[in-house]
Formats: C-alpha cells, structure tokens, sequence
C-alpha cells in the first residue's frame, strides 16, 4: 500500500479504525472501514452509487456518527472535540442544495471564517479569495438557490475553501461542472496544499490530482493502492461497477 | 438532526397481515376505534385496558418495532398536558397540594387526567399502527374510497409527503451549517447571539422559499406525466372479507366492553 511506503514517518492527518455506521431506517452503510492519511496526500475514494463514499465523508466532522474510532490531526473525534476538529476538516455535501442555507452567495462563504470569530478584514479576505479560486467573484450579491447547478456548486467548494481548513474532505465536486469549469476546479485541486480525501465518479480526473486512490463497495475498503496501479486494473473496475463493461454501444 | 431523524417517514416496511389489509377497512377501522374508546366512562380502568389489548395486539400482529411505536406515540403527550388543569379545577376529594403555589389537586381530577391521557394514548398508537402499516398512496386511496373530496384528499397527501420533504431538507441545512460552525483557538468563536439568531432565521427563510419552488417544479413535473390529482394504482387494493370481518370484530368488541361498561 502506498500509504505506509510514502507516509510512514509523516504526520497523519485521518485516522479512522473500523467505523461502523447503519441508518436510522437499518441500512448498514459502512461495515468496518479501516483508513489512514498522511498529512498533505491527496487520496480519492471511488465506488459504484450506494458504496458508502458519501457515509464516509460524512462520519470524518462528526456530522454521522457511527462505532469505531477517527482521528484527525491526532485528535479523536469526540462530543467535546467536535468543533475544534471542524475547523480541521472542510466538508462539501455532495448536493450544493444541503450546502448552500444563506439569502446571498457572500453570507454563505462568510459564514464559516466569521463563526470562527475571525476579524472582519480577515473575513472578507477570505471570502474574495476563495470565490475567486472558484471562479465565481461578482456573484457575492446573488441568492444561491437561483444559479446554476455548476454555479451552486462552484459557490458550495467556495464556503468550504474559505474555512482554511488543513483537510478537505469533497464530496464529487466536479458533479454537473461544465468541461471547463471542471478543467480549472482540476487544476485547482492540484495546486491547494491540503490534505484530500474526495469522493468521485469522475475517473478521467484522478490521475491528474491523485496519488492514491481508495476503492469502497457496500460499506467496506476492496482496494487502496497508487493511481496508476488501480486505474489499470480493469479486473478490479469491473467487479465493482466502476467500468462502463464493453464500452458504450455506438449509434 | 435527531429531530427530525425522528420525524422520519411514517411507514415501517414488514411483511404482516396488518399491512397487507386494505387501506380504507384499516382507516374505519381506526376511526371506529378511536370513537368508542372516547366513550369510555370516567376512571373505568378494566374497560380502558380491554380496550388498549387488541391495538397491543396489532403493534404485534404487525411486527412494528416497541420502541418506534413508543416514542411516536409520546407525540400525543404535549396535547394531553392542557388537560393537566382538570387536576385542580374538578370539585372533590384533596389529595395533594404544589407547594408554593397553593393549588390543591382533588382524586376526581387526578382521575379525569389519567383517564384523557390513556384514552389519548390508546387512540395514537392505534393510529401510530395505520400509519406504520399504511402507504401513504394507499391512504389517499382510502381516503377516497371513504368519499373524502379528491381535492382535500390531495391536500392532506401533499401536507405529509411535504412535511417530510421540508424536514428533511431543513436537517440537511442544520448539517451543512454545523460542519461549518468551526471553533479555533485564541478566538472567540460562534459569534454574538444576535449574529445566530440571524443565522437561524435566514435558513428559516431560505427553506420556506426553496420549499416552495420546490413544489412548484415538482408539480410540474407530476403534470408532465400526466398526473390529474386522482391516485392510481399498478394493483388496485381489494376488499378482502376477512380483513373486513376482522376490522368488524375488533369493533364489537369495543362495543361490547362499552355496553358491559354501562349495563355491568
Ligand atoms: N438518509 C439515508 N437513510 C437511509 N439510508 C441511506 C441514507 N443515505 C444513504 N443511505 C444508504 O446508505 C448506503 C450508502 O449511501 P451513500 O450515500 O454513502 O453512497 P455513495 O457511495 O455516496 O453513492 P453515490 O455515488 O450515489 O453518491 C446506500 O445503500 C444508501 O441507500
Ligand atoms: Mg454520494
């Protein structure tokens, strides 16, 4: 595994030991997920819908909560240490809809700098950067849920980028994201420093951003291994519904 | 979030007979029910757990789990809480007194409080148990076989599967804000009061709207596949005559415990 080869005296920046997590309705969604991130590695999660990704994301800021133990930075997530390690941890939902709750696109991305009682210039220094990163300055006055869907989610990863978080924990953020938006969200990622876990469909991006990927079906890690090792892997795509089989059918 | 984690859908998925009955016997069945329960004399103890053995029994016969029944039914609780007054304002026998205030409870209203809250509670797991076994497609459906106007029995369709909707997504907002809600050191996180209240309200807000426009789009969308406010099903439910002797029992014997309540 590429985790210990390269990270075995770096810092780790996500721990989770067999985290167990079933809805309240009974579906078990992850059944013993054992990871570990070293500080500044930028892992990808995929799997087929309903593997668990968005369950996993979700458990890493306490946002579930499920059996088993997560670190992050070394620090346990606990009732007590939750809001510390938020502002560890950035969290984008999967949907820009959950993510998006305030009347204009600038009360959003101000929210989490000014719930940390960050000083006002501090604020609004972070909120300019971060829409700009995303390419979406000049929106600050518009109500979110009247753009876009790409738009919505270009402001979604806005909020989550200006929390100045170490982690960033993205669920498909290049969903609904027009080829060029996408291209430059790409590059983005690649130039953060931060470390990454990111759930995705979008397997054209990863070797790109990604020197590891981690692969999760019904609820349980099947692979975790180097980019290129696991993209080659047509065997192991394939088991897990993460290739299109023979190729889609031409016209 | 455990708000409205307990707000969660209302139906409970299990092969029982329960659920398989007909959504229109088990709605008069309920209504029924409910009636004769309410008729029961002041402080007739026996009669009221006569009466609360066959909804027991149901919970049961349909597999519903104890503790989601319980807690949905505690829903009833805050309602019975206005009749707590009776305690001290119905005439008779002092049995206790709150101290400071200086109201004196009497037997007889104690008695009258007890007797609203088994009533009450009888009569929501019963419904807890239409609810839980019932689609709510199937409800409209019954709503409709019982001449309900199709109109108010849209209405009352949309109301709850909205109210879930509207749940659902204000429990998604509370998560979106809380995973953003950070505390670092050296800083006085959180803000002012004032500042959250803001916060609060404003979520307030943008769900009502969004709720709204959700609507209409979701409307729209019915529309496109043709919908005309009349319910449809791919099997039509049919009136089987057991469950209706069934529903049709349980009824006599409520009226039975009444008529023996009275005569006896
Ligand atoms: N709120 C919920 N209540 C009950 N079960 C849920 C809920 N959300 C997800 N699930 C179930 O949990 C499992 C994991 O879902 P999850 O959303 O984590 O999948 P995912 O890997 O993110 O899929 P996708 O690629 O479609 O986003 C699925 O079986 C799903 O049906
Ligand atoms: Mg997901």
């Amino acid at each position: 595994m590429s985790a210990s080869a390269n990270g075995a005296h770096r810092e780790l920046a996500l721990e989770l030991h067999d985290v167990e997590f079933a809805y309240p309705d009974g579906v078990p969604a992850l059944r013993g997920v054992s990871l570990q991130v070293p500080a500044g590695e930028k892992v990808a999660l995929i799997g087929a819908n309903g593997a668990g990704k968005s369950t996993l994301l979700m458990q890493l800021n306490g946002i579930l909560r499920g059996r088993g133990e997560i670190r992050v930075l070394g620090r346990v997530l606990s009732d007590a240490s939750v809001r510390e390690i938020r502002a560890l941890i950035g969290l984008l939902f999967a949907n820009p809809d959950d993510q998006l709750f305030s009347p204009t696109v600038l009360d959003d991305v101000a929210f989490g700098p000014l719930h940390m009682g960050l000083p006002k210039p501090e604020v609004q220094r972070r909120v300019t950067e971060a829409l700009k990163q995303v390419g979406m300055s000049g929106f600050e006055a518009r109500m979110p849920h009247h753009l876009s869907m790409g738009q919505k989610k270009r402001v979604a990863i806005a909020t989550v980028l200006a929390m100045g978080t170490p982690i960033l924990a993205l669920d498909e953020p290049t969903a609904s994201l027009s080829p060029g938006a996408r291209y430059e969200l790409i590059a983005l990622l690649q130039s953060l420093p931060q470390t990454m876990l990111v759930s995705t469909h979008d397997l054209g991006a990863l070797p790109g951003v990604f020197t590891r990927v981690v692969v999760l079906d019904e609820g349980r890690i099947v692979a975790d291994g180097e980019t290129a090792t696991i993209l080659a892997d047509h065997d192991l795509l394939h088991a897990h519904g993460l290739d299109e089989a023979h190729g889609l059918p031409h016209a | 979030m455990s708000l409205v984690f307990a707000l969660g859908d209302r139906y409970v998925t299990r092969a029982s007979v329960v659920h398989r009955a007909d959504g229109r016997v088990k709605l008069a069945l309920t209504l029924g029910y409910v009636l004769l329960v309410t008729a029961t004399p002041h402080a007739h103890w026996l009669a009221l757990a006569a009466l609360a053995l066959p909804v027991a029994a149901l919970v049961a016969v349909a597999r519903l789990p104890l503790d989601v029944v319980l807690k949905r039914s505690a829903l009833a609780l805050p309602f019975v809480l206005a009749a707590v007054p009776l305690a001290f304002t119905t005439p008779g026998e002092l049995v206790a007194t709150v101290p400071l205030l200086g109201w004196t409870a009497t037997r007889e209203g104690a008695e009258a409080v007890a007797t609203i809250l088994a009533k009450s509670w009888i009569s929501v797991v019963l419904a807890c148990v239409l609810t839980a076994s019932t689609t709510p497609t199937e409800l409209v459906h019954a709503l409709r076989g019982l001449r309900v106007p199709a109109l108010l029995a849209a209405v009352i369709f949309f109301t709850y599967r909205y109210l879930f909707t509207i749940g659902d997504e204000g429990s998604r907002l509370m998560r979106s804000r809380d995973s953003r809600s950070a505390a670092i050191a050296g800083y006085r996180s959180g803000g002012t009061l004032r500042w959250r209240a803001g916060i609060l309200g404003s979520m307030v807000g943008t769900l009502f709207l969004r709720s709204y426009e959700r609507s209409e789009r979701v409307f729209a969308a019915m529309q496109s596949r043709g919908y005309d406010g009349e319910p449809r099903f791919l099997d039509p439910p049919t009136l089987h005559r057991s469950e209706l002797a069934g529903a049709a029992l349980l009824l006599l014997y409520a009226a039975l415990v009444q008529a023996y309540v009275r005569l006896g």
